[in-house]
């Protein structure tokens, strides 16, 4: 596979990781600010094998992580719905919300479909229009693009049953209220790729301008996140705060000018919760007036009352970065992959299941 | 059992099935040979030692690249029995059809699983048919059963994995859930990705020549390879080191799984055996593996250890090390 | 949070692109990539081309990994 298979070259990263060892020296907190990058760290096993001054950890870079009960419980509320069919990602199926879960509406008759693209949610759309067809928008920067063009689609070929529930976020200003907090004390940040492949460089200077903090853009292969990480410790080690980017053959300076304007086109930036964390403005996406026949909410009147987190689950510690898994009560004990309470033990790429699945028990 | 109700995932083959097993069927039938949890029951009948087993089928769709519902219903079961070393001699056939199939497809069907039965010298010797109204199965469900004879000297069970053994595949991992998947996602293939379905106790018996002294046979289907070396891991109370590199896998099927968001390692496969056997003999045994067109790709995978029991450790290209858990649910494809 | 991954594109049709990886091919949309072109690889997520891979780039990258390989051995 090209631009794949020579990222993952054992003998390579074996040469990187040899470089770090010379090179850092100071201790070095490295926050992955993307779930896909958690799981690759452990796929690989590259937290065992960097020296020790050198900690990752995980920060709210998962979608279904940072989706708070609420939209839950509305998608769980509009595929009740006689003649709904709820379209969604397959990451979703499995998350709790206040009552239930989708995997678990499903098991009692929900009409629910995952789609890999928003455009197969469109062509249930329109292979049946006597149904209602929602689409549950969950992403990043990186996916909701891709929800705009479906909205921009259904516009073009007039549909007039095809709705979206929007829980998408954007990322950099989410990094900012983590520094504004700094519980931490990240000395250095591990940028996502694909996130970046969208919105370029720009958004993030901030972070060394305001904060003195390196970051570097990386990709999701190991000889990237080895040679991102070598790029942070030599950064750290001469004292200097610059934003970089490793993964260069994804990410132009500029990211994708064309994709961001489709998505503004569709959205504007709105206030948004983010599980364990709160609220922080300008993170969420809201349909312009233009588009808002679109909104599943009101097209279809949901209102949520109140939606119940788990008192004991410390997910929103963990998104933070302030506690590993280890730290939860619940981790390993009542909060198991198969019984998920809290959503960073449901997404893969969920820091409590990653830790989970790749045997930290303890 | 904390769910009330039955998920999808209670089928997956992973943690939530282990769990309906042990926690509401054992405690029920409850019996020694029920209690052993291998793929198939070894019975004694008239001083006769037998081996007995059934599965069932629903796959959609019923007809994939390399093979249909009926080679998989005649593969599984044949497999099942060939994992205890036994000889499959009769097979069971029922049949649950939606009302509105097509005779003709139920007639391709029912010949794949005599051309397959021919393959594997087994016979079908009764069966049942249903049919329910439409919406109420999903064109067709087959179960089959089948009883083997289990011969002399073979002791062959999930439990018998010693640390120092070797682990051995008969070749390329994922090709029957990717070919399925890629089918239900919309991927196609410049050369076609067929199903592995394959019977498989004719490579068995070509290891037995080899040598008796085999400790651990399985077949990786539901759940992958992973799930069923955390079963072996946990039967025989041992630990497995896996080397990530040794593993074979197509790459085409490496990319689908790149796309689905998959990792290989717990996609189905319908004509793999995993085999743990003395370290001595690990060499002659692929070797003999090798020569079966079943086993062209073998390859040893890794290895038992007393450390870590109960666990299995993947050690990565790139040097590091990870746990490799059981399928927790079924895999969904995603995006994140 | 986002598994995109390189696909070369081998044939397009209006704005529907078919991509090949390693022999697999799928159908992506190029609604937000569409100055991507014939042989052109682009990153692939959730059935759409998200951006066009910069091979000079890809190959700077390499080039480099290659003389820290190099630097290290000699």
């Amino acid at each position: 596979m090209k631009f794949l298979k020579e990222y993952r070259d054992s003998k390579l990263a074996g040469e990187i990781l040899e470089k770090i060892k010379k090179v850092s020296k100071k201790p070095a907190k490295l926050m992955e600010v993307c779930g896909t990058h958690t799981v690759s760290i452990f796929r690989h096993g590259i937290r065992d094998i960097l020296p020790h001054n050198i900690t990752l950890i995980s920060g709210p870079g998962c979608p279904v992580c940072v989706t708070p009960n609420k939209h839950i419980d509305e998608a769980i509320e509009l595929c009740r719905r006689p003649g709904v069919i709820l379209t969604t990602f397959g990451d979703m199926m499995k998350v709790p919300g206040s009552e239930s879960s989708l995997s678990a509406e499903k098991a009692l008759g929900a009409d629910i479909r995952i789609v890999y693209s928003t455009l197969d949610a469109v062509d249930i759309a329109v292979n049946n229009p006597e149904k209602e067809v929602v689409f549950f928008g969950i992403g990043f920067e990186t996916t909701s693009p891709t929800i705009a063009a479906a909205v921009l689609r259904a516009e073009r070929e007039g549909l007039t049953n095809f709705s979206v529930l929007g829980a998408q976020k954007l990322i950099p200003q989410a990094i900012r209220a983590l520094l504004d907090n700094n519980e931490t004390g990240i000395n250095g940040f591990i940028l996502p790729g694909h996130v970046s492949a969208l919105i370029g460089i720009k958004p993030y200077e901030f972070i060394a301008r305001e904060f003195s903090i390196p970051a570097v853009i990386i990709g999701f292969e190991p000889v990237d996140i080895l040679q991102g990480i070598l790029m942070l410790v030599k950064q750290i080690e001469e004292g200097t705060a610059r934003v970089e980017i490793q993964y260069s053959r994804g990410v132009p300076q500029e990211g994708n000018p064309h994709a961001m304007k489709v998505l503004f086109k569709v959205f504007e930036p709105s206030d948004a919760v983010w599980r364990g964390i709160g609220t922080i403005p300008g993170t969420g996406l809201k349909l312009r007036k233009r588009y808002r026949k679109y909104d599943a909410v009101k097209k279809f009147g949901i209102e949520i009352r109140e939606s119940r987190e788990h008192p004991g689950c410390r997910c929103g510690e963990v998104l933070r970065g302030v506690i590993t898994p280890l730290e939860c009560g619940l981790y390993g004990k009542a909060c198991l992959p198969e019984h998920p309470i809290g959503p960073c033990m449901v997404s893969v790429e969920g820091t409590c299941a990653a830790y989970y699945k790749y045997g930290k028990r303890s | 059992m904390a769910e009330k109700k039955i998920l999808l995932a209670h089928g997956s083959g992973g943690r939530l099935s282990h769990q309906l097993v042990k926690d509401l069927f054992l405690p029920v039938f409850d019996n020694d040979v029920l209690n052993q949890l291998d793929d198939r029951a070894e019975i004694y009948a008239a001083g006769v030692r037998l081996a007995f087993t059934t599965d069932s089928f629903v796959v959609s769709p019923p007809f994939f690249p390399g093979g249909d519902i009926g080679k998989l219903a005649v593969c599984g079961t044949v497999n099942d029995l060939a994992m205890g070393g036994a000889e499959p001699l009769y097979l069971s056939a029922g049949f649950i059809i939606e009302e509105g199939l097509p005779v003709d497809q139920l007639k391709t069907i029912v010949e794949s699983m005599r051309k397959t039965a021919d393959e594997a010298g087994v016979k079908i010797v009764c069966g049942d048919t249903k049919v329910v109204e439409r919406g109420s199965a999903d064109r067709i469900f087959i179960n089959t059963s089948g009883i083997g004879l289990v011969p002399e000297g073979v002791n062959i069970s999930g439990s018998f994995a010693r640390p120092g053994d070797k682990v051995l595949i008969n070749g390329y991992i994922g090709d029957h859930g990717i070919a399925v998947m890629a089918e239900r996602q919309g991927l196609s293939f410049r050369e076609e990705i067929a199903s592995d379905s394959a019977p498989l106790n004719g490579l068995v018996k070509a290891m037995l020549e080899v040598s008796r002294d085999i400790h651990v046979l399985r077949d990786p289907t539901r759940g992958g390879v992973a799930t069923t070396l955390n079963e072996i891991a946990s039967q025989s109370n041992v630990g497995i080191v896996l080397q990530e590199e040794a593993i074979p896998v197509r790459e085409q099927v490496l990319a689908a799984c790149e796309i689905l968001g998959f990792d290989p390692l717990y996609v189905a496969n319908e004509g793999k055996l995993l085999a743990v056997v003395p370290a001595e003999k690990a060499g002659l045994m692929l070797e003999a593996m090798k020569k079966h067109p079943y086993g062209a790709e073998s390859a040893i995978i890794g290895e038992v250890v007393a450390d870590h029991p109960g666990r299995v450790v993947l050690s990565t290209g790139i040097g590091g090390r990870r746990i490799v858990d059981m399928l927790v649910g079924e895999q969904l494809p995603r995006i994140c | 949070m986002c598994l995109a991954i390189p696909a070369k594109i081998i044939s397009i049709d209006d704005n529907i692109a078919e991509v090949e990886i390693a022999g697999v091919t799928r159908k992506v949309s190029l609604d937000l990539a569409p100055e991507a072109k014939l042989d052109d690889y682009v990153l692939v997520h959730a059935g759409f081309a998200i951006q066009v891979i910069d091979e000079e780039e890809a190959l700077k990258t390499l080039e480099l990994f290659k003389e820290i390989l190099e630097h290290e051995v000699s």
